[in-house]
């Protein structure tokens, strides 16, 4: 279900730490509770961006929410496939529909992020 | 779930796109028991309904249904109602109000019966209702009812039997696709589900049918249809008959040739991100002409589509307006309505 190597933020968000940089995606959670995703607006690489806030919007056909960053660093990569098809985030959220890449400012800047029985913990009592 | 006018009800069973599907390519049901639903019985019933509907209703034959508003003295819209002439002597009539307005509209009535002689019963807590529809559920009801819903023409009623029990039978909808409407006596609703999920019949929330009558342009109570909003305005002037005596019938005599008031039009985008409602238009020069009352990504179109209320001189199909979406602009077109019109075979 959870992937035990992501780290994960209580907006739905998860983050894989790649060296020196992170990968940022929509859990499997967020993209079954919005379903039908139809657009998805990402920051551009360069800009920063700050735990807890938002750095983009996933658009489905019930609804706009906000896709907030899980830490605090500057955007280096954004997943291009997602302007041409924002489907793949649902059909392969821990994959292919990855969000951003993320170099981290401050070293220790994860550790309000859970793992994934913290979680799957989390999305079951919902 | 939801709550919609005091009612728990699902936004979508699975996805909205997929139930939105199964109607324009199969069939869907919906369970609209929460919508209002009225008996009105007695000699003076179809008079006491002629004098609050707009619409004409004389020559409304027994067995069919017309689609109405009803308004204030002052020409503003209190709900879109259906209303059914079941044509049983001395006089009975249904009406199907919006959840929303239900008991405004029960107090309305009683307000405003004056001596006709008549009743008027509230029988939504003892009913239940159903929608089925798309192309495939004309040919399902025959499985369902000892009446072939295949002979009533498009907004005709007739009274059938599902196994042993008496039901109200209509082929109206709110997605314009084919399909009926079936109004059930109390404790019989589940059973009719469990029929329809035998058959197949995808089950639908309501986030399908607002994309579905979106794209049809059907207005929705509260978003292009307000007490502040007038028949011409929503561009439902057909459903109103100024030969004939009704609340609210001199005031819009008035309010007909106005050329001031903003009216109601459809607006296809170009762009990806929807505009959605309260979501302010604007011209070329970035001046405010109008708001989005609702919007969606259309997925029959594959573009987003909107409803609005804009200026007049704003309202001609070709014209370009940007929605202001979450602060920024998006491209939309003034077109003509509906958005999508079903093919008829």
């Amino acid at each position: 279900m959870n992937p035990k190597d992501l780290k994960y933020a209580k907006s739905h968000e998860w983050v894989r730490v790649e060296g020196d940089t992170c990968l940022v995606g929509l859990t499997r959670f967020a993209v079954d509770q919005l379903t039908d995703i139809t657009y998805i607006e990402l920051p551009k690489a360069g800009e920063k961006v700050t735990s807890g806030e938002g750095m983009g919007e996933v658009e489905s056909v019930k609804a706009v929410s906000d896709i907030y960053a899980p830490l605090d660093g500057e955007v280096v990569a954004v997943n291009e496939g997602l302007a041409v098809d924002a489907s793949l985030v649902s059909r392969d959220p821990y994959g292919e529909g990855w969000l951003v890449r993320i170099r981290p400012s401050q070293t220790g800047a994860l550790d309000h992020l859970m793992n994934a029985d913290e979680y799957t913990k989390q999305t079951e009592g919902a | 779930m939801v709550d919609f006018a005091g009612t728990q009800l699902p936004v979508q069973f699975a996805s909205i796109v997929q139930e939105h599907q199964a109607v324009r390519f199969g069939m869907g049901w919906f369970d609209v028991s929460h919508m209002g639903r009225f008996r009105l019985t007695g000699p003076d019933a179809g008079r006491w309904l002629d004098a609050l509907l707009t619409c004409r209703l004389a020559d409304l034959p027994a067995g069919k249904v017309r689609y109405s508003l009803v308004c204030r003295q002052d020409g503003g819209i209190l709900d879109d109602v259906l209303v059914y002439n079941l044509g049983e002597s001395p006089g009975e009539w249904a009406l199907v109000v919006n959840a929303s307005n239900r008991s405004k509209i029960h107090d309305w009535f009683l307000a405003n019966q004056g001596t006709w002689q008549a009743k008027l019963e509230d029988q939504t807590s003892q009913t239940a209702m159903v929608a089925v529809q798309g192309p495939e559920a004309v040919a399902l009801a025959a499985q369902l009812f000892d009446r072939d819903v295949a002979t009533l023409p498009n907004y005709g009623c007739f009274q059938a039997h599902f196994d042993k029990s008496k039901v109200l039978v209509s082929r109206t909808g709110y997605t314009g696709e084919d399909g009926w409407e079936v109004c059930l006596p109390e404790g019989r609703g589940m059973s009719f589900i469990e029929r329809l999920a035998e058959a197949g019949v995808v089950a639908c929330g309501l986030g399908a049918r607002d994309t579905l009558r979106l794209e049809a342009s059907m207005p929705l109570y509260g978003h292009e249809l307000t007490n502040a909003i007038d028949p011409y305005q929503a561009g439902l002037g057909r459903s109103v008959d100024l030969e004939k005596e009704f609340i609210g019938r001199d005031a819009l005599l008035r309010r007909r040739g106005r050329s001031d008031l903003p009216v109601r039009v459809g607006l296809a985008g170009s762009g990806k991100r929807a505009a959605r409602e309260n979501d302010l238009l604007v011209d070329g020069n970035g001046l405010e002409v109008g708001r989005v009352t609702s919007g969606t990504m259309s997925p029959t179109l594959g573009h987003p589509v909107a409803m609005a209320f804009v200026q007049p001189d704003r309202s001609t199909p070709g014209l370009s307006l940007s929605a202001m979406v979450r602060g920024r602009p998006e491209p939309y077109t003034v077109v003509k309505m509906p958005f999508y019109r079903r093919i008829v075979r």
